[in-house]
């Protein structure tokens, strides 16, 4: 009995060190591979989820100390622009709110009001974005004026169609933002460069 | 030696007057750690998802000012279409020649399509990549694991004979093509490469390309 004991200790703190918590994301992506090795970010990242439906979600965290409370900060502005006022708690419920967003701004308040998920996940619609009303340049540029740090991740699924990918981009791109990164997943590669001569 | 022997015994005696350990029963605790075990596996990830890097060139704003000019013998223009197609053609056309635009080569995304099609025209570069490669994995060139990437940038800056690839994306590609397009660039170490929009002579260069290829499976 106690060698078995031992292994499941090691094998349950190995699973504590190596591992964090999966955050629900409001939409299911399927990343594409990539051969590149470099790890994402622990922080200062901003994350647009493009899912497969062509909606649109961010998510961005609150900076290398939890204590300089970047969210709430980007909220408020937020809410100041569009004239709403958000409530202590609502801020706070926001800072809290681990996975992205995809809430039109006029509805956030009654989102983060909400307690069940199912309430959530009707309002999560997608961030609008056309010409007249685009929310989402609103958000990259209050998110980089709390954190200028903030690095752009784009988070797709591989069969997200071509057209809500380049109009983030090119939102992207107007706002000053041209380098950033894709999230992929690790894929290898081999290359015989003899069969290629061939 | 008669010392020792009497010690030896003594320690016999000792054992003989072994307490009986008490007995804990295990499995309650057990049971929790399997049970904690499969909840950590079903709710974490393990792997980290990685990310690859990219930089689009400046939006031109103003009129006045032209696009950055590249000679047209080393550009290779890449169009993604419909269906996980790669569309591509050398060098450039002008919007002038809509009556008469040259025919786009149509190929795939795998190792013999794009990624053939990639080497033969940047073998230079990328033979030089793989030679430096191998020398630091076979223990010749003594240099640090970050300064690596150092060396194969500067590799790729020096390069002038490799092809300048213009990536665009027609409207019916989705973002996994996108993704892999710029994987492939990284694959074959291709030292200029660049997003840029599609131009309308592009997008019917494209529309003819599919319109033409059912037509010809079907004649097969």
């Amino acid at each position: 009995m106690t060698p078995m004991v031992d292994t499941f200790a090691v094998i349950l703190i190995f699973l504590l060190l190596t591992s964090q918590m999966r955050s629900p994301e409001p939409a299911n992506v399927d990343m594409p591979f990539s051969i590149s090795e470099k790890p994402t970010p622990d922080f200062n990242a901003m994350t647009f989820l493009l899912s497969p439906d062509g909606k649109v979600f961010m998510n961005f965290d609150n900076g290398p100390d939890t204590l300089l409370k970047f969210r709430p900060k980007i909220l408020a502005q937020m809410g100041k622009r569009y004239g709403i006022e958000f409530t202590e708690k609502q801020l706070r419920e926001f800072e809290k709110f681990p996975s992205s967003m995809g809430v039109p701004i006029l509805q956030m308040k009654e989102f983060l009001d909400s307690e069940d998920a199912a309430t959530r996940k009707t309002l999560q619609t997608g961030i609008p974005m056309d010409s007249t009303d685009n929310q989402l340049a609103m958000w990259i540029q209050f998110t980089r004026t709390v954190n200028p740090n903030i690095q752009a991740i784009i988070k797709g699924d591989t069969k997200t169609e071509f057209p809500v990918v380049k109009k983030v981009l090119d939102i992207l791109q107007e706002l000053n933002v041209k380098r950033f990164s894709l999230f992929t997943n690790l894929e290898a590669a081999k290359i015989n460069l003899e069969e290629i001569q061939q | 030696m008669a010392e020792i022997i009497q010690e030896e015994k003594g320690g016999g005696g000792k054992k003989r007057a072994k307490k009986i350990l008490p007995h804990m029963d295990m499995t309650p605790m057990v049971d929790l750690m399997m049970l904690l075990i499969t909840f950590f596996m079903l709710t974490t990830s393990l792997s980290k998802s990685k990310v690859m890097d990219i930089t689009l060139p400046d939006k031109i704003t103003d009129p006045n000012q032209e696009a950055p000019k590249i000679s047209a013998s080393r550009t290779l223009n890449i169009l993604l279409g419909p269906e996980n197609k790669i569309y591509w053609y050398p060098g450039a056309v002008k919007p002038e020649d809509y009556n008469n635009l040259p025919p786009l080569k149509e190929t795939d995304f795998s190792a013999t399509g794009i990624r053939q099609l990639l080497l033969e025209r940047n073998r230079a570069l990328f033979k030089k990549i793989d030679d430096f490669n191998q020398q630091v994995i076979s223990g010749k060139i003594v240099i640090s694991q970050d300064s690596v990437q150092g060396a194969i940038r500067q590799l790729k800056n020096v390069d002038d004979t490799g092809p300048i690839v213009l990536i665009k994306a027609y409207k019916k590609a989705n973002y996994g093509n996108f993704v892999d397009i710029l994987d492939e660039m990284n694959i074959c170490g291709i030292a200029r490469y660049t997003f840029v929009d599609i131009a309308w002579y592009e997008e019917k260069m494209v529309e003819m390309a599919t319109a033409a290829s059912p037509v010809a499976t079907s004649a097969n």
